[in-house]
């Protein structure tokens, strides 16, 4: 067992871990943040993705030792004072997920994609999100969703500017 | 944190909800991660279940030993299937499709003999998923190898070795369907011997996995002699009774609950061994037990789809009429057979016909058994693959008659003023209009500028090459009237429960059977009730998907949720209104006839301003002070709905597609479709379906293909090397509707969840044809790797096998003997 | 799945890492990013008894100039390289191939020195390594360094030069500055697939004749190879389509391919000459 302590959706956590649970795994059973999923072994899904001090990972791939010390951010912490992020209202009006599995990880996937490229167009979404599977939307109102987002984040951050 | 909208009002009331295109109720947990998969489930002292699963893929069990295993730290059992051969039943089969069907029976844990790689031989039940997992490793166990059988035409030889030893055939069934001997069409033979042109083609549909995004979950709590069982499933309902009867346990002593499920698409339309494992472990230890699958495990254990070797034959005049349509299936039913495993192809018997009038028409498939998972329902269970034989070889009709593939179809299909129209496989389709579709998705695509670029691109002799692909078609939907699953063997019936309740501030509670995964049923049954009640859209709950609140129901699979569900909720709703009818004359003192009900409100003909409103009513009749006499003191009401026919939607696709003649790679330029579901209720949950099911329709033709080894391995075991396309390889969809309302249901709804995917195959491998066909391509196989178009192009054929091996991605299977030989940085 | 339980030491320098591989004894895994290694112990194919985590080395993390070379730290991650104003300028084939590795979220974990490493020739850094003649900086037990060319870097599928207890520290290369052309053209399936065959290409100019050509082919073989034949034809040739087709022809030459589902080896060569032909083409401005 190690010791590891970590920030999640901004509390602070201590705990012991055996080095090979996966983050995942952790978020889910020891800290209760079962918003973040599990869709595959191998990397390929990215229904698990969160941030880790600020850049996406997916947190299959990632063992929980490793995030000692670290800030993690989860599907369940990116809505601000009761407010959705803009993502995650994007999602909403623009249909952008249907059964909901793959969404947690697309959506903080999407947010990662804007803070590297505020306007990217159709096809820096596609292959942006590439890393992310959906089985059911077949993608197009998930790029609908996040450029509605772009929009509305580069204009929000025009304005505080 | 709520996702609320202003409630659309007019003067005259509120809107319409049918046909508004409502954003979804569902959204507000799935976006936030607050969310119920089964996997978040934990319950006190929950035990964890791990499987050892078979290696080889037929073999008799030599020897077992779990005695290392059940030493480990944590574990508190180990199960093989000597504990539970005498309990553990027969995964049932609902749809025995001939009367002399064979079925060898489904264990859910091999006792003596395993017949596919993955087969559950031992269960270790430990504290932590872990402490399990580890323990699986310390089983000792023994194969003695038997001959593997995976080519269906193969196997279906005289003297071919047997799956099981107890068959004295791998033929599990020989089911036929002759229009002749119907009474529906002519002689088939005849219209052969007759025939001016004949076609006649091999296809092949390859075997697909559902590859939902959830993984399979189950967890089982007890009480007492009371088992709830949460599971990843699209049928609680039946999984319930078909639990209780493989089981045991009493169906009142059992509940099942599906919370929120992460995608079905047919892959969860099961009874799964697991769940029934997790039932009997659960029993026999007295403890709540889980069980979540990897996805590993579940490509290799969950049941496939597809798999059909098609043999199809058509006849037709020189001018292009069709005469004549012969198709015979060989169809693979895996190891075993699953709750619907043998009916998926007879099902598509009836679609071979397509939207076209064929006088005569026979149909025959044998069910082949295989060393290989069951396969069962997969999105559109076996129209996908009837309307790819169809519109595969109509295109092949032209090609050999030197016709516009266009002309051929619109020469032969069913014309706008013949519907209803009873087909040659006996089925009458409702409503529809063929051309008016068609022309739409010609001018969607941009037709002619795409041809004229076609043209352009061959006489240049550009190493890009441009082709468009047809595909018109329909399928049936809303399963299904009873009567009809009961001429056709099918163990249960296709009607829908619904039921309302009007609470007393007002507020609805719609209980559905239709259990969704996905689909947008609480929002979509809500705009329902809205109208039918004339109550705010935010004022109706949908409850669903648990068998202790919504006792009855026929669940989620064959686009019937909206079609029957939705149509047993509008019968409820009327009943609603009936019930409240009479309360209000008797409050408002008028004679029932001379009230009307209109946005939500019962007035006095010809008092206009007075009135009750039904939710004051609720109210009214919850205090219960006054009401009339002779009546129950309640507004509440179920109905059930059983359909009289199936609904019929259908479509025209168009692909144009780009082939890269000197690597065979393959891109879509343009998609657009023009599909008619009858009425609409929301329309972007609506063209949510058609993205979604587009993109697994063209997913089977360009990526998807579950590959076994010669040994009966599945090679295509995880997700680098079973490839589901990402946003990056999938284009924009343009879409769109025609509207001619079903006429067998009152919302006139006929059905979107599975149009796209059937649709879609054939008018992709068909662009890709057309784009090469002038280089002397005639097939390629599905699905199109850019090997198999580029052997077809440059070496003839159809592209033929892929390599079994898998890719070496992660070491690939090589890494399995030695462990990497290098420090894996 | 859950990987096999392990031992977990997390250096923070490189005389930490080397002793803690010295003390893991035989069966130790060096882990970089663990794109690769975490999956394969989650499926159990990999088991090893201590994982040595470089995350915390930071000292191995970074692009650095010295005279003609670009110096890449081992655990230069792959989104490091694609931010790096020094890769921009002067490793844009790095950068080409860096961007099509996986997706956004692996590429912030993976590493530059953990792909080279990892030797997986369906990986795309091994191909350009290769054609940039990379010199792998390699630190021994007792923290002696010695340096080890590409060409006898990747010494068979998935095994290197790296012997037990070493450590690779960084990864030289040359400096492609003015007057290169270069392009990684990469041939998959779906996007975030591994490379069914790749071509890794930097041609230099001098007016209309071809001076240097650089060509890397990733999964033609269990490492990465150099098309030898190809790169002679093209030096000292006119920059013409009809000499880079024909010199492309060659591009397969000596090789023997994998088969596996995606292609059979006949193809792989196939494409080989046909990617060539293209990389070189868009190299040298064709």
């Amino acid at each position: 067992m190690t010791q590891i302590s970590v920030r999640v959706d901004g509390a602070s956590y201590a705990d012991d871990v055996e080095p090979r649970t996966l983050l995942v795994h952790y978020l889910r059973e020891q800290l209760g943040k079962v918003g973040t999923v599990v869709g595959c072994d191998t990397s390929n899904c990215g229904a698990c993705t969160v941030h880790l001090d600020g850049e996406s990972v997916k947190s299959c791939t990632v063992l929980a030792v490793q995030a000692d010390g670290s800030e993690v951010t989860t599907i369940e912490g990116i809505a601000e004072g009761g407010e959705l992020h803009p993502m995650q209202r994007a999602f909403h009006e623009k249909h952008g997920l249907q059964c909901g599995y793959c969404t947690p990880g697309m959506i903080m996937a999407s947010i990662d994609l804007l803070k590297n490229n505020p306007n990217p167009s159709e096809a820096e979404i596609r292959e942006g999100i590439e890393g992310n599977l959906c089985r059911c939307t077949g993608y197009v109102n998930i790029v609908r969703a996040v450029q509605q987002a772009a929009g509305e984040m580069s204009s929000t951050a025009g304005a505080q500017a | 944190m709520t996702l609320t909208e202003d409630p659309t009002t007019t003067a005259d009331g509120p809107a319409k909800e049918v046909g508004n295109a409502r954003l979804r109720k569902e959204d507000a947990r799935l976006i936030t991660g607050k969310t119920t998969w089964t996997d978040n489930m934990v319950l006190p002292g929950m035990l964890h279940m791990a499987f050892l699963r078979s290696p080889v893929a037929h073999a008799t069990i030599s020897h077992l030993d779990v005695s290392a295993a059940k030493d480990r730290p944590n574990v508190v059992a180990v199960y093989t299937g000597q504990d539970f051969k005498d309990e553990q039943g027969t995964i049932p089969c609902a749809w025995p499709v001939t009367p002399d069907m064979v079925n060898p029976g489904h264990p859910s844990i091999a006792v003596d003999t395993v017949n596919h790689v993955g087969e559950a031989v031992a269960i270790v039940v430990a504290r932590t998923r872990t402490a399990a997992v580890d323990a699986v490793e310390a089983i000792d166990v023994d194969y003695e190898n038997l001959p593997v059988v995976l080519d269906m035409e193969e196997a279906v030889k005289d003297g071919a070795d047997l799956v099981h030893a107890s068959t004295s055939s791998n033929t599990s069934y020989h089911f036929v369907f002759d229009a002749g001997e119907a009474g529906t069409g002519s002689d088939t033979d005849a219209a052969f011997r007759d025939a001016e042109v004949t076609v006649s083609r091999r296809f092949v549909q390859q075997r697909l996995i559902p590859a939902f995004m959830e993984p399979r979950s189950a967890v089982v709590g007890v009480q007492g002699d009371n088992y709830t069982l949460w599971s990843a499933t699209q049928i609680p309902h039946i999984l319930r009774v078909m639990g209780a009867l493989t089981t045991g346990i009493p169906e009142h002593k059992l509940r099942v609950v599906a919370p929120d499920v992460g995608g079905g698409f047919g892959g969860k339309l099961q009874v799964c061994p697991e769940e029934i494992l997790a039932l009997l472990v659960a029993r026999r230890l007295g403890k709540p037990v889980k069980w979540t699958e990897t996805r590993s495990e579940s490509l290799m254990t969950a049941h496939h789809g597809r798999d059909q070797i098609q043999y199809i034959d058509v006849a037709a005049k020189k001018d292009g009429t069709v005469t004549g349509l012969r198709v015979r299936l060989l169809a693979d039913m895996g190891a075993y057979l699953r709750l619907i495993t043998p009916g998926v192809p007879a099902l598509g018997a009836f679609m071979f016909p397509g939207i076209y009038k064929f006088p005569a028409y026979r149909f025959e498939c044998d069910g082949v058994f295989t060393n290989k998972v069951p396969t069962d329902a997969y999105r559109g269970a076996g129209r996908p693959e009837a309307t790819f034989a169809i519109e595969r070889i109509m295109d092949e009709l032209a090609v050999e008659l030197d016709m516009d593939p266009m002309e051929l179809r619109r020469k032969n299909w069913i014309s706008a003023e013949e519907f209803p129209f009873t087909t040659v496989a006996g089925l009458e389709y409702d409503s529809g209009d063929y051309e008016q579709a068609t022309q739409a998705a010609l001018e969607l695509l941009g037709y002619d500028e795409l041809r004229a670029e076609q043209k352009r691109r061959r006489e240049s002799g550009d190493p890009v090459q441009l082709g468009i692909g047809i595909s018109t078609f329909t399928e049936m939907c809303g399963l299904a009237p009873s009567r009809v699953l009961g001429s056709l063997s099918f163990g249960a019936g296709g009607w829908e429960q619904a039921s309302i309740r009007m609470l007393p501030t007002g507020k609805v509670e719609v209980v559905t059977g239709s259990t969704p995964h996905g689909q947008g049923h609480e929002t979509a049954w809500s705009q329902i009730v809205a109208d039918e009640l004339g109550v705010p859209f935010e004022d109706v709950e949908v409850l669903h998907g648990d068998t202790a609140i919504s006792s009855r129901g026929l669940d989620t699979y064959g686009s019937r949720s909206l079609v029957v569900g939705g149509t047993a909720v509008v019968k409820a709703a009327e009943k609603v209104v009936a019930k409240a009818r009479k309360i209000a004359a008797h409050l408002l003192e008028a004679s029932e006839d001379d009230l009307e009900f209109s946005g939500g409100k019962f007035s006095v003909k010809g008092t206009p301003g007075a009135g009750l409103g039904i939710q004051e009513i609720a109210l009214a009749i919850f205090a219960a002070h006054d009401y009339p006499e002779g009546i129950e003191p309640s507004i509440d009401a179920e109905a059930a709905f059983d359909p009289v026919n199936f609904s019929f939607p259908h479509g025209t696709h168009l692909c144009a597609m780009e082939v890269d003649t000197e690597t065979g790679f393959v891109t879509i330029r343009k998609y657009a479709s023009v599909d008619d579901i009858g009425t609409i209720v929301n329309p972007i949950i609506v063209e949510g379906q058609m993205h979604g099911g587009l993109a697994q329709g063209i997913a089977q033709a360009l990526y998807e293909e579950a590959i076994y080894d010669a040994d009966g391995n599945l090679t295509t075991g995880t997700f680098v090397d079973y490839l589901l396309p990402s946003a990056a390889d999938l284009p924009t969809f343009h879409t769109g509707n025609t509207v001619h309302a079903a006429t067998s249901n009152p919302l006139g709804a006929k059905g979107v969840g599975e149009a796209g995917c059937i649709a879609s195959t054939p008018a992709v491998v068909n662009a890709a044809l057309d784009a090469v066909r002038h280089l002397g391509v005639t097939d390629i196989r599905m699905p199109l790797t850019p090997e198999r178009v580029w052997r077809a192009i440059h070496q003839g054929g159809d592209g033929g096998d892929r390599a079994a091996e898998g890719s070496n991605a992660y070491g690939g299977a090589r890494t399995t003997e030695s462990g990497i030989e290098e420090a894996a940085q | 799945m859950i990987p096999a339980s392990f031992a977990y030491a997390r250096p923070t320098s490189v005389d930490e890492a080397l002793q803690a591989i010295a003390a893991g004894g035989e069966d130790v895994k060096i882990m970089a990013g663990g794109q690769s290694l975490i999956p394969v112990m989650r499926l159990r194919l990999a088991a090893p008894e201590t994982v040595v985590d470089l995350t915390r080395v930071t000292e191995l993390r970074g692009v650095r100039e010295d005279g003609d070379s670009l110096v890449i730290g081992a655990m230069t991650t792959h989104s490091d390289i694609l931010r790096d104003p020094l890769i921009a300028q002067y490793g844009k084939l790095i950068a080409e191939a860096t961007e099509t590795v996986a997706d956004p979220a692996v590429r912030h974990r993976g590493t530059f020195g953990g792909a080279l490493a990892h030797a997986d020739p369906a990986g795309d850094l091994p191909a350009v390594a290769l054609a940039l003649d990379a010199e792998f900086v390699i630190a021994g037990p007792g923290g002696a360094r010695r340096s080890v060319p590409a060409s006898a870097f990747f010494v068979d599928y998935l095994t290197t030069a790296l012997e037990e207890g070493e450590l690779l520290v960084e990864v030289r290369v040359p400096k492609l500055g003015e007057g290169w052309g270069v392009r990684y053209e990469k041939f998959n399936r779906v996007a975030q697939a591994w490379s069914i065959v790749a071509v890794a290409a930097a041609v230099r100019r001098e007016g209309s004749t071809i001076a240097e050509a650089r060509i890397g082919l990733t999964n033609m073989g269990s490492t990465p190879l150099r098309a030898t034949a190809t790169e002679q034809a093209l030096v000292g040739a006119d920059v013409s389509l009809e000499t880079v087709t024909a010199a492309a022809a060659q591009a397969a030459e000596g090789t023997e391919p994998s088969s596996d589902l995606n292609a059979q080896a006949d193809y792989r060569q196939h494409l080989a000459r046909v990617l060539t032909g293209r990389a070189v083409r868009a190299a040298a401005g064709l």
